[in-house]
């Protein structure tokens, strides 16, 4: 629910007026949205969900991929190479789990040993550093135990938590003076003229209506009912899902570096496989399925099963309970099932409009691109409205506000650390989540950073309550207990994602109940 | 560290099994005794089972969860175990003969010294992700003891159509209990031929309030996005599959999940304790000692339990066996297995290393009509147990005394 409530709240008899608007608010709005902020111009994002990273974003690999598997020239080549790149300043400097894992793609036959080569070859084109290609026994010394007779080895692929980088971008843009309007789904753009737009969004509170020069589509699965209302009908969205299952961390040891198949050529994914998040779960996926619906993230029967014995033959210590979660994630491909396979990124200015900025299919590795993007969306937003720097603008964060940010749960420092951050508050030694260890300090931090609509959800891709193999079912009465006691929030007004997701129907008594923390 | 910073015993988790631990512990002559406990009070999982049915065994009366803590609660302050609620134990050690335990609560953090540790953390509930539940993630899925603290002591109204998935204990108390908060429950679902729970609860929770149970029934679809909207449940076929095209929606807004109990070991884990795989609690032998000399296991961390008094009855004599071990450390010499013959799917203690009276408890694999469990040592029949008919559900308890260490066999053979 909402904590504070927003100046845009009432009737404001003058439509709030901006220089560029973001619809959009996953990691390549959020990335977009910081870029501007280090400029003059006014910016808002709409977003149609209560928080940031609750599209695609929040729903992926987390694979800082290093570049070797796109057409020289294309602009996924450029800009997952640049991405890649500048991951672990940026990562250093907004506090997001980043780990350079590498990664080692492997060939179990002849066929796909020339594949190797050619990957390589790909990969050196587009200035991929490093690349190797390792022998079963070189290989052996980087996973024990690993299968395939060649590998190619590629050290500067990542791991990344991608919902703390989307959220780190937006509230970093946010401190910098970027508006959010959460809870608004853009359904109309009007043209006054070629650089005055008139952006319509329905909200809580009825159809709300905003005016901007520059328009920039990064709408993702929706990027082409975006497009269509400026009659830019070049290009369609073909919503594919792929399906993970997480894992228990107590396998973690189990990968030391990213192990993925050669893809095949007309597979529209990298193949199931497992990787590492930078919190220690290993996930099996993604599947592969073109869906009508882009907005269906259900996990599936018959595809749970297929990855929970692709898991078992990965990993042959795997038990029942190590099955923790399921999630599913929606390519936004341009490629028809019919097709399948890949096409570049499409990042244009509307030729007949060209204050209308388009991105359409940035599936994969749009995650590691996103800076990247952000940059040369930039640029095309400067050749139409030319941008002046601001003085005052910081690459970190002004945490002057003491709200814990740091990259990783307080319980995963040394104690001596720990035992400092306790001496400073003494929540930090008040566990509420037991799985993850994460204080009662963390989560309320966490909710303290929120710049949109409170949900579970945010508060858990903020600080990793209920992520682990409880699923919550210990830390959630908790968290409801410290969102009525410290923020007088009532269990009926609790949301799981946003307004349709209560968590509850309400008290069953008038009074009473037990909230302790 | 000075020497009277080290404990005698150090009990972890304070529901019936770490309580009853405690204060035996202390009642058996350990000096120093400390309970920890994560929650701010004590009794752990009974103090949000508001309904009756504990202590018939223990105290041959009826009492609710909270009646039954509050007795153990009067024993402990009646002794001299220290206390310390909303202390999270986090690590283990061993630190030659001495254990080391990593405490946090508020305002602290630090490593305490002991010479024993009873281990009585209980169990987790398995989650939606065990169970590969499909469809889409909507609000509106608890895990029945989850939506148990919320009503019972949070006074949280979840929703008011249910369905519960899985009929272990706790979902069949939640449909009683939503019915009687006036929520409906449109059916309980158990994927097994056969109920999860106890056959008092199918009568009094279910029965009595005409509550469908379907069995062989599973989940092959959620629905809802944001919300709960519904659930699609379908017959298991032969080949043990779901078969969805027999299968039908159920409109609903809630769904909670009884679909079974996990010890919760890791703690026991990082303390390098072998685990036992059918059981995923330690293994123990007669006293409870697990493979860690000087750490004990009690309660539902060591195997589930379906009754709250054999939890106390393990946590008093895991605390006797830690206060007895604390003055006087003695690792057997030999042990010898206590082994699952035909039918049994699992034994407690795991392996026996010493004469005296002891109880076995255990479980079989699969319902049995007319059967009779027998515990022998060789062709020796130490004891005999003949039941009309026996769920894998129910615990058998069966006290034998052993004179010599010689390896055990249960088997339970139909009659
Ligand atoms: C299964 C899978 C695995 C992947 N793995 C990787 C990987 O390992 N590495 C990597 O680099 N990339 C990976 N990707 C790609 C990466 O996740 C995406 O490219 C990236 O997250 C796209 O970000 P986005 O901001 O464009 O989309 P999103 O995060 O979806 O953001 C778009 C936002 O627009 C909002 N929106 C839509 N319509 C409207 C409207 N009308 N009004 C207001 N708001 C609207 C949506 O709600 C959404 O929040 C993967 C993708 C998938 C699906």
């Amino acid at each position: 629910m909402y904590l504070f409530t927003y100046a845009s709240v009432g009737y404001t008899r003058f439509m709030e007026n901006f220089d560029i608007a973001i619809i959009g608010a996953g990691v390549v709005g959020s990335a977009i949205a910081r870029e501007l902020s280090k400029t003059t111009a006014r910016v808002v994002v709409f977003e149609q969900h209560a928080d940031v990273a609750f599209g695609i974003s929040g729903r992926n690999s987390g694979v800082v991929h290093s570049g070797i598997h796109y057409k020289p020239g294309s602009l996924r080549a450029r800009l997952d190479v640049a991405g890649n790149a500048g991951m672990e300043k940026l990562c250093r400097d907004l506090y997001v789990p980043f780990e350079r894992l590498g990664k080692l793609t492997v060939a179990f036959d002849q066929s796909q040993t020339m594949e190797l080569e050619r990957l390589k070859e790909q990969g050196d084109a587009n200035g991929v550093p490093g690349l190797d290609l390792l022998e079963s026994s070189q290989m052996r010394t980087l996973q024990p135990g690993i299968a395939g007779i060649k590998a190619l080895h590629s050290p500067t692929t990542g791991i990344v938590n991608p919902m703390m980088l989307t959220i780190a971008l937006a509230e970093h843009a946010y401190q910098n003076g970027v508006s959010w309007k959460f809870l608004h789904t853009v359904e109309s753009i009007t043209t006054e003229n070629h650089n005055s737009f008139i952006i319509g969004c329905s909200t809580l509170d009825g159809f709300r209506s905003y005016k901007a020069s520059i328009v920039v589509n990064c709408a993702a699965l929706h990027a082409n009912k975006i497009a269509a209302m400026t009659a830019f009908n070049e290009h369609t969205v073909y919503p594919c899902r792929g399906e993970y299952y997480v894992l228990d961390k107590r396998l973690k040891d189990e990968l030391n570096i990213l192990v993925y198949p050669v893809p095949s050529a007309h597979s529209g994914g990298l193949g199931i496989h497992l990787t590492k998040t930078t919190e220690g779960n290993i996930l099996i996926g993604p599947s592969n399925e073109y869906i009508d619906d882009p907005d269906d993230e259900s996990s599936t029967r018959p595809v749970m099963e297929i990855l929970k014995n692709e898991g078992n033959e990965l990993l042959p210590s795997l038990q029942t309970s190590d099955f923790i979660r399921s999630f599913a994630g929606i390519r936004p491909k341009l490629t028809p099932p019919e097709k399948g396979g890949y096409s570049d990124f499409v990042i244009t200015s509307q030729p007949d409009l060209p204050n209308i900025i388009h991105l359409l299919g940035i599936e994969s590795p749009g995650l590691t691109s996103a800076p990247a993007i952000a940059e040369m969306v930039t640029g095309l937003i400067d050749n139409r409205l030319p941008l002046k720097l601001k003085r005052e603008w910081k690459p970190s964060f002004h945490d002057n506000d003491e709200l814990y940010r740091r990259a990783y749960p307080a319980s995963h420092y040394p104690l001596a650390e720990r035992q400092e951050m306790i001496e400073a508050n003494p929540d930090f030694g008040s566990i509420i989540c037991r799985c993850e260890e994460i204080s009662k300090a963390e989560i309320v931090s966490a909710i303290k950073r929120m710049f949109g609509p409170i949900t579970i959800i945010g508060i858990k891709n903020r600080s990793r309550i209920s992520t682990g193999r409880c699923q919550g079912g210990f830390c959630i009465p908790r968290i409801v207990s410290i969102l009525h006691n410290e923020f007088g929030i009532q269990s009926k007004d609790i949301w799981l994602k946003g307004p349709d997701s209560p968590l509850f129907e309400g008290t069953l008594r008038q009074s009473g109940g037990y909230h302790d923390t | 560290m000075t020497p009277d910073a080290i404990l005698d015993v150090l009990v972890i988790g304070a529901g019936p099994a770490g309580m009853a631990a405690a204060s035996a512990a202390f009642e058996h002559g350990a000096r120093t005794v400390l309970l920890v406990e994560r929650d701010n009070r004590l009794g752990g999982i009974l103090f949000q089972c508001i309904h009756n049915g504990f202590g018939l065994y223990r105290y041959r009366e009826e009492l609710t969860g909270p009646e039954y803590a509050e007795l153990d609660i009067e024993r402990l302050a009646s002794s001299q175990v220290i206390i310390q609620s909303e202390t999270f134990a986090v690590d283990i050690v061993r630190d030659d003969a001495l254990l080391r335990v990593l405490l946090i609560q508020r305002g602290k953090a630090d490593w305490v010294c002991t010479k024993s540790v009873v281990l009585a953390m209980g169990c987790r509930e398995r989650t939606a992700g065990a169970i590969s539940l499909p469809g889409p993630r909507p609000s509106g899925i608890y895990t029945a003891g989850s939506a148990q603290r919320l009503m019972n002591i949070q006074n949280i109204k979840i929703g008011t159509r249910a369905v519960i998935v899985g009929s272990g204990d706790i979902g069949m108390i939640m449909a009683r209990r939503m019915t009687l908060e006036g929520s409906s429950i449109a059916a309980v679902t158990e994927i097994m031929p056969h109920p999860g729970g106890l056959a008092r609860n199918i009568h009094q929770c279910l029965h009595d309030f005409d509550i469908p149970l379907y069995l062989s029934t599973g989940i092959s679809n959620v629905y809802g996005r944001h919300r709960v909207e519904g659930i699609r449940i379908a017959p298991v076929g032969a080949d043990g599959t779901l078969e969805d095209a027999r299968g039908r929606d159920i409109e609903c807004d809630t769904i909670l999940l009884s679909v079974g109990l996990i010890p919760e070991n890791e703690l026991s884990r990082k303390a390098h304790v072998m685990l036992d795989p059918r059981t995923q609690g330690a293994m123990v032998d007669a006293r409870c000692m697990t493979s860690i000399p000087g750490v004990f296991a009690c309660g539902n961390v060591l195997h589930v339990h379906d009754v709250a008094d054999f939890v106390s009855e393990e946590g008093s004599l895991a605390g006797k066996s830690a206060a007895i071990w604390s003055q006087k450390p003695i690792i057997p010499r030999i042990s010898v297995p206590v082994s699952c013959g035909q039918d049994i799917r699992y034994t407690v203690p795991q392996k026996i290393n010493e004469p005296g009276d002891i109880v076995i408890s255990l479980r079989v694999l699969k319902p049995r009509p007319s059967c009779r469990i027998i515990v022998k040592q060789g062709n020796r029949v130490l004891a005999k147990k003949s039941f009309i008919r026996l769920q894998s559900s129910e615990m058998v308890r069966i006290p034998v005394t052993i004179e010599s260490i010689e390896s055990v066999e249960v088997v339970c053979e139909t009659t």
